[in-house]
């Protein structure tokens, strides 16, 4: 078990020392200072000439957010098409995949373009080569770029002294894709080629085993799927059981890579926030914020799994080995607990084991990490979540020290609470109400099929699809039958709401605060890289989660925990 | 004597007015205001129908009589308590305006009409530009300029200062306050405002809360509490589906008082009074704001420009010193000096006789019949004496004195070289000729305030930089501003430069605090952010500033500013209370809905409540009893400590959010153990 244990902390030591590098990286980047990816600039310019768009033309937020919705709604009519008529492509079809239902396609559709992937779907039957590439993993790429430029244009507001311009969309998006993105997942798809997951166009192979069975192998163009995948929080796998499969994440090794690459990004994004605004110290101590509650809910979902399952300790077998069950043999319970933690902080939701198998708790764990979805967070969206939060902490804490809240030099007003207050309501609103819902159906009607589980673990099953809808995760607690139309269109419009409403606000509150009077620092100032306001930010994300969240965690994981 | 303005927390019987109000306040038209107590209000009256339904069909209600009726009544004293916090707030304002209000009752005026004749009005039938007069003995009949003479008034009702002061035309000094009487002379007043528009009318309403308009920052907190009440209610809301689930059935009774809990209903009650409360300390501060606004921009403030005269040094220069130069002996010298200043009234002519009678009390009575005095023209720019044996003195700058007098040039060199000596150390030279021939300096001093340092070092800590505004030379404001311990200065000010200073600093992003009460001071009054103009000043000052100092004391400032950080700091602290509170509420009552059908989640009840209601109605009444219990808190205000912004979370967060974490685990624990007692 030490050994385990040892395993997880050189994970997480590698993605910081990975994560601060790439950091400064990516502020230069956004900068447009010199970086040794300037050689993209020909292919961007190209791109740029192409589709008539002046790449330099400083935009406010409403004009960058029209052309954020703009250009998701091109990639959704696209996914959404795609889906339909698969079929109906006449090349990259090996295994004919039949065309998606209308409610499956619309999900699937809105699924990738936020960055949620969640998959009513098992990845080998339900999509053609044609769909894994040109959809699936074009969107992991662009869905991650959206989110990523979207937090671009924060830091250029908040940057700004007295202007309204925060930036150019188009070019900062099309720079996350060439700059950011695509460097990466080369470098993550070689290795991953390298230890054996496949990248073919042939179908699906039929071996014969040594006991003489016919076995099917499915294939594919599976390596750069499964890097950007990572790389980008989307977590939506190549094949049905995602990174458990063997050739998604073939052993401990890769495991390790793909576990630094779910948090990659998204920890370098807060020391870009650093860097970008010359605030190291404050990066820093948002970073240490981050971690420490990354870390401990870790820790307690590491032990929970570890300890492994209570109901078979009270027959008085012994668990050596943890709760096995739904882990792969060659992670364990320990890995494969931080896996599951890794990828809910992050809007990742890829998984190497089953997450409705963990111990209750574990599973409360994943839960609460999505209910907060700014640890880390997705790509991008993350640090966004999170910025609603600094603004709540800072007019809290402003107030405390006796000055009308100021954060980086600028007011905090009537407009920016109003705002920040309803984004932060809008995830508890989306989950809680589609909860109320599903779980009223299910109680008046015990025939929906729905649920595998019943009781309160049934109960967590529906909670949790709409937590990862809502956070854009895309993991499940794959109890849940959830591909009919009821959830694939609840689901469908949480994600779109969820993903957009949440990058829409915040920008508005960074294009609010560019606009205004820069007041510089005096000794009355909040300090924000103070552990004081460290411990008030912490405290304003946990309790104001624990508050929303915690009458429905209380009756159904917590309830699960009490009664087994 | 200062006037006695403090009244007792809870003096009797305002307490007794502001019950009867907290029932008046109830009307839900006044309650919509507050978004956080009108939905408490809401939940009151759902609770009157369901306890009116119980008394035939309790089942129906899943609760008994007894309990529906006694959380309605619960409900309903949170918020008559709210009610009440807010109402006793407004009757300390409105006791406190009242002995303001005092001085504004009817007066007969003696108004003067257009041909010059005089016709006695009352002070009610006044209106703006109205001109009357007054003399000795009468009361000033309403606020307004002095157009004409100049009087001593006695202004002790509004200030509570008994020493007369004088106010006069054309001066810096020629505004006049009703109410205030004329001790000596005969003035004519114009009137500055209409009846019930005068800025002391707008403070009292401001006080009373009758128009009490919300401040910037009250209404970005009130949307973040409407927001947390929004959430709360969704959690609630959706509660009764997810009981319904796993076959739990919660009480209506049970959901409206977790709703009640969980909703900031103590920064929500207390909100409004914590605004009213921190009006009142300013006006017991003899502080006439014009808004709420101006006091809560007062804790902002990153630079204060003060006059040096007044607020940094005490009044006027003093003579400190003579000094002969040529041979001459200090007697001789101390002798010229005296005679040409017996007949100077200023106060630098005063304090030379002061100094002389200290130093050389013998020569005294000094016999100087028959000279001619020769008073201060802007033309020599001297003043001093014609002795009858055709002696000339004559006392002034050096300059001035350097033009009358013919003397050689080594003469010339030791006084400059004493000149500039005293001007090095922050004094004021002051040569003295005889026959126009120069014979000495005189040192005269600024003596800077004691306790001043102090105060500069406690506006430092707070982050605020402190600029003295003075017309001396620059070596010599230099030399005081750092005796003072100021930031910054500007030396020969004309009033243009505190403009283009203010300006300036405005430009960095800066606040800017002065005070002032001259005409030609008025731009930068309106100019800064906070512009505090004296009462004794012109009609003009008084427009441009937006908070008026009836005590007309420079260093006023300081205070303004704690006040408003003061205000700002109680509104964060019993936010942080209010909502850290709710951790509590949650352990004791979401056990307390389960324990019937989730036996496992007592595990929760870790304070061991001993029975689901007892739980909940201890937690209901711990959260009405929060608001009543830091009612003194929100009247009095957080005391503010200029410890640094960072020392100030911390003990804030020691007191408020680790109190408010612990302080509800004991109070419900400890209700619990008296609620059991007769709920069995």
């Amino acid at each position: 078990m030490t050994s385990e244990i040892l395993g997880i902390v050189v994970i997480l030591l590698l993605m910081i020392v990975l994560s601060y590098p790439l950091g400064k990286y990516i502020s230069k980047v956004f900068k447009g200072e010199k970086v040794w990816t300037d050689f993209f600039a020909p292919v961007e310019n190209f791109i740029f000439k192409l589709s008539g768009i002046d790449p330099n033309k400083e935009m406010d937020w409403k004009e960058n957010m029209k052309a954020l919705l703009k250009l998701n709604l091109v990639f959704f009519i696209w996914a959404f098409v795609i889906f339909l008529i698969q079929d109906k492509i006449p090349i990259w079809n090996p295994a004919g995949i039949a065309g998606m239902e209308p409610s499956l396609a619309f999900n699937t559709a809105v699924s990738f373009i936020s960055n949620t992937n969640i998959q009513h779907y098992s990845g080998e039957t339900g999509l053609s080569y044609f769909s894994q590439l040109l959809v699936v993993c074009y969107m992991q790429f662009v869905s991650a770029a959206t989110g990523i430029a979207a937090l671009a244009l924060i830091y250029k507001g908040l940057a700004q002294k007295k202007a309204s311009d925060i930036g150019n969309f188009y070019n900062l998006f099309l720079k996350t894709n060439t700059r950011i993105l695509l460097p990466l997942s080369v470098l993550v798809a070689v290795i991953l080629l390298l230890n054996g997951t496949p990248d073919t166009f042939k179908g699906p192979q039929t071996i014969k085993t040594l006991q003489g069975d016919t076995v099917t192998v499915a294939l594919g163009p599976a390596a750069p799927v499964i890097a950007i995948k990572q790389l980008g929080t989307n977590g939506g796998g190549f094949f049905g059981p995602n990174s458990a499969h063997p050739f998604e994440n073939p052993n401990y090794f890769t495991n390790i890579v793909e576990n630094v690459d779910i948090l990659l990004i998204p920890m370098a994004l807060v020391f870009a926030f650093g860097f970008y605004l010359n605030k190291k110290r404050l990066g820093i101590m948002i970073f240490i914020v981050m971690t420490v509650l990354y870390v401990s809910f870790t820790a307690a979902a590491v032990k929970f799994e570890v300890d492994g399952n209570p109901l078979i300790k009270k027959i008085g077998i012994e668990q050596a080995t943890g709760n096995m069950e739904g882990k792969e043999v060659r992670f364990g319970p320990a890995a494969s607990a931080f896996w599951a933690s890794s990828t809910t902080v992050t809007s990742n939701g890829s998984s190497n084991s089953n997450h409705d198998s963990q111990t209750p708790l574990a599973g409360a764990v994943d839960l609460i990490n999505m209910m907060v979805n700014s640890i880390f967070g997705g790509v991008g969206v993350g640090f966004i979540n999170f910025f609603m939060f600094l603004i709540i902490a800072v007019f809290i804490a402003g107030l405390m020290v006796g000055r009308t809240p100021e954060f980086l030099g600028k007011k905090i007003e009537a407009k920016e609470v109003k705002v920040a207050a309803l984004i932060i309501l809008l995830h508890p609103f989306l989950i809680l109400v589609s909860t109320a819902i599903s779980s009223y159906i299910a109680s008046i009607n015990a025939h929906t099929g729905w649920l595998t589980n019943p009781s309160y673990h049934g109960f967590s099953e529906m909670l949790y699809e709409f937590t990862s809808a809502s956070a854009n995760n895309g993991s499940e607690f794959t109890g849940l039958n959830a591909n009919v139309p009821f959830w694939n269109i609840m689901d469908g419009v949480i994600m779109l709401v969820g993903r957009f409403l949440p990058i829409i606000g915040p920008v508005a509150i960074a294009g609010s605060l560019a606009e205004k009077k820069y007041i510089p620092e005096s000794e009355g100032t909040l300090k924000l890289d103070s552990y004081a306001f460290g411990i008030v930010l912490l405290a304003v994300i946990v309790v104001i989660s624990a508050l929303s969240f915690f009458p429905a965690l209380a009756v159904g994981p917590i309830a699960e925990y009490f009664s087994i | 004597m200062k006037r006695k303005r403090n009244i007792k927390l809870f003096e009797p019987a305002l307490v007794k007015q502001a019950v009867v109000q907290s029932f008046v306040k109830l009307n839900p038209v006044y309650m919509m205001k507050n978004p956080v107590m009108f939905t408490v209000e809401i939940g009151t009256i759902i609770m009157a129908v369901i306890t009116v339904i119980s008394i035939n069909n309790a089942a129906a209600t899943h609760e008994s009589f007894a309990y529906n009726f006694t959380i309605t009544v619960l409900l309903f004293f949170t918020i008559i308590f709210a009610n009440f916090a807010e109402a006793i707030a407004e009757e300390r304002g409105k006791a406190q305006a009242e002995s303001l209000r005092k001085t504004r009752e009817d007066t007969p005026a003696k108004k003067l009409k257009e041909d010059g004749s005089i016709e006695i009005v009352s002070s009610s039938l006044l209106r703006k530009g109205d001109v009357f007069t007054a003399e000795a003995g009468d009361l000033i009949a309403a606020d307004g300029e002095i157009i004409e003479g100049l009087a001593s008034i006695d202004e002790s009702a509004i200030t509570g200062e008994s020493a007369p002061v004088i106010r006069e035309a054309g001066t810096d000094k020629s505004g006049v306050v009703g109410g205030t009487k004329v001790l000596s002379d005969k003035i004519t007043v114009e009137v500055s405002a209409n009846p019930g528009e005068t800025f002391m009318d707008k403070m009292i309403a401001l006080v009373e809360g009758a128009n009490r308009q919300k401040t910037p920052n009250e209404i970005a907190l009130s949307i973040l509490l409407a927001g947390f009440t929004l959430v709360f209610l969704l959690v609630v809301v959706t509660l009764a589906p997810f009981a319904e689930y796993s076959s739990t059935v919660i009480s209506i009774a049970a959901l409206i008082s977790l709703f009640v809990c969980l909703i900031p209903t103590t920064i929500g009650g207390l909100l409004s009074a914590i605004g009213i409360a921190g009006m009142d300390r300013a006006l017991r501060a003899n502080i006439i704001a014009k808004s709420g606004k101006a006091v809560e921009t007062a804790g902002d403030i990153d630079v204060v420009l003060l006059d040096k005269t007044g607020t940094i040094t005490i009044g006027n220069r003093k003579a400190t010193n003579f000094f002969p130069v040529n041979g001459y002996s200090k007697e001789e010298f101390i002798k010229c000096t005296v005679l040409s200043s017996l007949a100077d009234h200023t106060p630098e002519g005063k304090s030379i006789i002061e100094l002389a009678e200290k130093l050389q009390h013998d020569m005294f009575p000094v016999n100087a019949d028959s000279a001619e005095f020769i008073n201060f023209s802007a033309e020599t720019r001297m003043s001093g004496v014609n002795l009858k044996d055709g002696t000339q003195i004559r006392k002034g700058a050096w300059d001035a004195i350097k033009k009358w007098t013919d003397n050689p040039d080594h003469v010339a060199e030791e006084i400059y070289s004493k000149v500039k000596e005293i001007a090095g150390n922050g004094g004021t030279p002051l040569a003295v000729g005889i026959n126009k021939k120069a014979i000495g300096v005189v040192q005269l001093e600024d003596i800077i305030k004691p306790g001043i340092q102090e105060r500069f070092e406690r506006l430092r800590k707070m982050g605020v930089k402190t600029v003295m505004v003075t017309g001396d030379n620059p070596l010599t404001a230099k030399y005081i501003a750092n005796q003072a311990g100021v930031d910054d200065f500007i030396a020969e000010a004309k009033p243009e430069d505190k403009l283009r200073y203010i300006i300036e600093e405005q430009k960095g992003g800066k606040l800017v605090a002065m005070m002032g009460d001259g005409t030609n001071d008025a731009p930068a009054l309106a100019q800064a952010d906070v512009g505090v103009a004296m009462n004794s000043g012109t009609q003009a000052a008084k427009e441009a500033a937006n908070m008026v100092d009836l005590d007309n004391d420079p260093t006023k400032l300081l205070e303004v500013i704690e006040i408003g950080k003061q205000l700002l700091i109680t509104r964060g602290n019993v936010t942080t209370f209010s909502i850290v509170n709710d951790v509590a509420k949650y352990f004791a009552i979401v056990p307390a809905l389960f324990m019937v059908t989730i036996p496992g989640l007592n595990a929760l009840n870790i304070m061991k409540l001993s029975t689901p209601e007892s739980a909940i109605l201890s937690a209901v009444i711990f959260n009405a009893l929060i608001i009543l219990a830091l009612i003194p808190i929100a009247l009095r205000g957080v005391k503010y400590r200029p410890i640094g912004a960072t020392g100030i979370l911390i003990r804030n967060l020691w007191i408020y959010g680790m109190g408010g974490l612990i302080i509800p685990f004991a109070g419900i624990k400890l209700i619990d153990v008296i609620v059991s007692l007769f709920f069995r």
